[in-house]
């Protein structure tokens, strides 16, 4: 059951016309490998991420996907393998600098601070690109007030475009769980990364909310053109809305193609997809 | 105000007072649309630009006198440009409701044979290109939003700023050509027209001429007191005469200024912000707004608690009679000067109602509970009586006459008659000028010597106020021949805030029976409180407490109607719960929340059979419309629960 409901004539030619300007690899995972201790989270993972394409990552839990995530955001150092992005082989680099690199990502359990408001949660996304120093920020005159204007109004835009106006100045906190994922979208939006790593971003969702946020990202990389890793568990959306997608499963790469191809895979039918009954 | 008013009533169309807005006071704030979180204002002279360019532009895309342009959208300055630009061209505007489904939508385009649309966004877009095909006059769709629109290559697609910078290079060359167009318009010409929600049948479309509106609006703004000065909120349907009124008939004749809100979510954020001058709200929301304060007051802490608690009565005892200039005492005068700084003011505040120096209700009755509650905080809160086809202003409650069961004296240069059978019937400037393409429907609509039947019965009480009764021909007849308005006893129950939505059946049967529609807000709280679980509206509205609770409330207006000279046998002997609540996407209210009763008699039959023929429970299975038009069904069996019934004599027959 196709969760992107009747693709009218209009939205297939932008699908399109987005599909043609897939460019060229701009992340490329090479032979990584990661254990913590003992375990082996990850073995030998190798694939390639194109601009401006949505592929999606999926397997069983377990499988190594969140992990995988966390070595390109640089939360995590393999023992083996390298990543190049940007033609640039990577050094074992700190979550900041990939930040700094255009990486933003969003959290599976949700990583907002809880008493801010939606609009400053969003608004901490812009950290990287606030150039004042800390003294005229704290009096808040002159050139901090302007940032702080252009910053703001970027923002909106982004509030505009997630629909979340009405709670825009509500503690984040008290949001439902939903309304928190959003914002947490926002705030990875905010800082207007080139790839956008999200793991699990319609974990909890009815099928409304998840027809939402489907809209939503393919939006995003219409408009802004952001290549984006999801991972996600709804086979429906995963075959709708991504370009590609890679098969994890105990550490191991099982397939990676179009999701028609992963679809049909046997291997991955019998470790994952299971058949219809 | 009579000066600004008054000097000018001769400028008998909108673009008329348009110019002399933008030449008199341009730099006056004439319209708000909170944008990127902040109010952006556009004065009079900008307003003035903007439509200019806009229609402009519409007659560059083969836009001419006579035409309609049809408006699809929230309420968005550009909307009401749109609609001044028509206007100005001397071509109607018809704005529609942005709610209805498309098969709705179809019909109105089709029927009024709309070549031009002006829609906000993607959703409107989307909704007119699929009926495109039903609707062989519609050639151009102008859009306001281009949030999704960026790959749609159709050609009879536009954007707004597009046609408005068309329009400037057009003005450019042809300079005289708008004034010339303004200056042919007269008062007698078609202004707007409406397409009321029928609560039976299609819709009619309603043509209202300049002279309907702006003299209805300018007797109101007069005896109201209205200046440029006002704020007020526009959130309500664009579609809707009410608005029309307000967010343009009078806010041309005054000159003040139209806020527009920024979504229906954040309508209450919206009001706190703006703290408008002038409000109108259904009823509904006045009750919703009660409702969501007592909530909150019971979670504060106690001395909080006590403190409002004995404010509030202070306020119920004399703060009514403070607003109605009643003597009262300096010792309670201190008592309420003390309350409003403790907790009128800061409530008001809250809830954005400190500037309001008038506020109106109408279009159902409203709880007495309510209406005292925001007058007694000083709140002039006034109830009229109208409809679209009086361009709104039938009877006014004058100030100091202010009753909570009433709708007011006649509204000034309006004539009220009651026909034989308890008719109200109407005259006034207002007077629709026909509904389109309906001459039967508009000659059965008018009296022969040109009163106009309104359909409500009605009395007119001891202080010259009129009170409807109900609809004329839902007022029915039980068995014994006592009279059954079912309104009036719906009304009692929605008095309760529990209670959502109630249907009453009884004509031409024994007793009288309800469907019940709970309010999810308060019964779900109600709930918490009590610690009772529950998984949805389904679940809740069928567990026996809520039952129970609901038959306390079926029991005391019971006990209220025993006591009626002429309604004791209306008391309500079974009722039964819904498993979803009445929606107008279904069908079964209009697009202005009223019950549609022959529908609701048709589709529920076999329930209402059941609670006639002593059944316990009955299964139930309908069909439901999800908003974006998919269906789906929905069943339960509900339970079925007698009331308590006083016995009284032979109930007083209606005097003929």
């Amino acid at each position: 059951m196709s969760v992107v409901a009747d693709l009218t004539d209009i939205n297939q030619a932008s699908v399109a016309a987005h599909a043609r300007s897939i460019g060229d690899v701009v992340l490329s995972v090479q032979n990584i490998s990661l254990s913590f201790g003992g375990v082996r989270a990850l073995t030998n993972i190798s694939f390639e991420v194109r601009e401006h394409e949505i592929l999606a990552i999926i397997g069983p839990n377990g499988a190594g996907k969140s992990s995988m995530l966390n070595v390109i955001n640089g939360f995590y150092h393999p023992q083996e393998g390298k990543i190049i992005h940007k033609g640039v082989e990577r050094k074992s680099m700190r979550p900041h600098e990939a930040a700094r690199r255009g990486i933003a990502r969003t959290f599976q359990n949700i990583a907002l601070f809880k008493g801010m408001s939606a609009l400053d949660n969003i608004m901490t996304g812009r950290n990287t690109m606030m150039k004042s120093n800390i003294l005229a920020q704290a009096l808040y005159f002159g050139p901090a007030r302007k940032e702080e204007m252009e910053h703001r109004k970027f923002c909106e835009h982004i509030i505009d475009f997630l629909e979340i106006e009405a709670v825009r100045k509500t503690p984040v906190g008290r949001l439902p769980y939903g309304m928190q994922k959003r914002v947490e979208l926002g705030r990875a939006l905010a800082a207007q990364p080139d790839i956008l790593l999200l793991d699990e971003p319609m974990a909890g969702m009815n099928v409304e909310e998840k027809e939402d946020m489907c809209r939503f990202i393919l939006d995003v990389n219409n408009e802004f053109g952001t290549t984006m890793v999801l991972i996600e568990h709804d086979m429906g959306v995963v075959m709708d809305i991504s370009d590609r997608v890679v098969v994890l499963d105990y550490g191991r790469k099982l397939a990676d193609g179009t999701p028609d191809a992963v679809r049909a895979n046997q291997e991955v039918i019998d470790a994952y997809l299971g058949v219809g009954h | 105000m009579a000066g600004p008013l008054t000097t000018t009533r001769d400028m008998d169309t909108l673009p008329k007072l348009l110019k002399h807005h933008a030449q008199v006071r341009p730099n006056h704030p004439a319209m708000r649309e909170k944008d990127y979180g902040i109010w952006q204002t556009w004065s009079w002279s900008q307003v003035h630009d903007e439509i200019m360019a806009f229609a402009a532009g519409l007659s560059a895309l083969g836009f001419e006198r006579g035409d309609t342009l049809a408006i699809v959208g929230d309420n968005r300055p550009q909307l009401y440009w749109a609609m001044a630009a028509a206007q100005t061209l001397g071509g109607t505007p018809i704005p529609v409701y942005q709610d209805s489904v498309a098969k709705e939508m179809a019909f109105v385009l089709q029927h009024a044979e709309v070549k031009f649309a002006v829609v906000e966004n993607q959703e409107q877009v989307d909704k007119l290109s699929e009926i495109m095909p039903d609707c062989p006059a519609l050639k151009t769709l102008i859009y306001k939003d281009p949030r999704g629109l960026r790959d749609y290559t159709m050609d009879f697609l536009h954007s707004y700023e597009k046609v408005q910078d068309t329009g400037r290079a057009f003005m450019k060359e042809k300079p005289g050509f708008l004034d010339a167009e303004i200056a042919k318009g007269k008062g007698s010409d078609l202004g707007v027209m409406l397409y009321t929600s029928g609560t039976t049948g299609q819709p009619k479309g309603v043509m209202l001429s300049f002279d309907n509106i702006l003299i209805t609006a300018r007797n109101n703004a007069v005896m109201e007191g209205l200046g440029p000065d006002e704020d007020v909120l526009a959130y309500l349907p664009m579609a809707w005469v009410g608005d029309n009124i307000f967010s343009m008939g009078q806010a041309y004749v005054c000159g003040f200024t139209v806020n527009c809100a920024e979504s229906s979510e954040t309508v209450l954020t919206d009001m706190r912000e703006l703290g408008p001058t002038y409000f109108f709200a259904p009823p509904r929301i006045y009750e919703n707004i009660l409702t969501t304060v007592m909530i909150r007051m019971e979670d504060a802490a106690s001395w909080k608690r006590k403190m409002f608690s004995y404010f509030m009565d202070v306020a119920k005892r004399v703060g009514t009679r403070i607003l109605d200039g009643k003597p009262v005492s300096g010792m309670d005068r201190l008592k309420y000067a003390i309350g409003n700084m403790m907790v009128y003011a800061p409530l008001k505040n809250v809830l954005g109602f400190s500037r309001i120096r008038l506020a109106y209700t109408a279009g159902e009755a409203i709880g007495p509970e309510i209406f005292s509650f925001y007058r007694s905080l000083g709140m002039n809160i006034k109830q009229i009586y109208g409809s679209t086809e009086a361009s709104v202003f039938i009877c006014v409650q004058p100030n100091g006459e202010v009753y909570a069961d009433t709708v007011g004296k006649p509204a000034p240069d309006v004539e009220i008659r009651l026909a034989d059978n308890g008719e109200v019937q109407f005259k006034s400037p207002g007077v629709f000028q026909a509904y389109f393409k309906e001459p039967q429907k508009t000659a059965d609509e008018k009296t022969a010597d040109g009163w106009v039947h309104t359909g409500d019965a009605g009395i007119f009480d001891d202080n010259g106020h009129l009170k409807i009764i109900d609809r004329a021909k839902d007022v029915g007849h039980l068995n014994n021949g006592a009279m059954f308005p079912p309104k009036y006893v719906e009304n009692k129950l929605k008095f309760f805030p529990y209670v959502k939505e109630a249907v009453a059946f009884g004509d031409k049967r024994d007793a009288v029976t309800v469907f019940i529609n709970i309010d999810i807000e308060a019964v779900g709280n109600w709930a918490e409180r009590k610690g009772l679980a529950y998984s949805g509206f389904q679940d809740l509205a069928a567990r026996p407490e809520v039952y129970d609770l609901l038959l306390d409330c079926v029991n005391t207006v019971n006990d209220d109607l025993a006591v009626h000279p002429m309604l004791s046998s209306c008391q309500i002997h079974r009722f039964l719960i819904l498993h979803k609540e009445l929606d107008a996407d279904d069908g079964e209210l209009t697009r202005t929340r009223k019950v549609r009763r022959r529908f609701i008699a048709e589709r529920y039959a076999d329930q209402i059979e059941a609670l006639y023929d002593g059944r316990d429970s009955v299964y139930v299975s309908t069909e439901v419309t999800f908003e974006d038009g998919r269906k789906g069904t929905v069943s339960a069996d509900l339970r079925i629960r007698d009331a308590k019934v006083h016995k009284v004599d032979e109930p007083l027959r209606k005097a003929s």
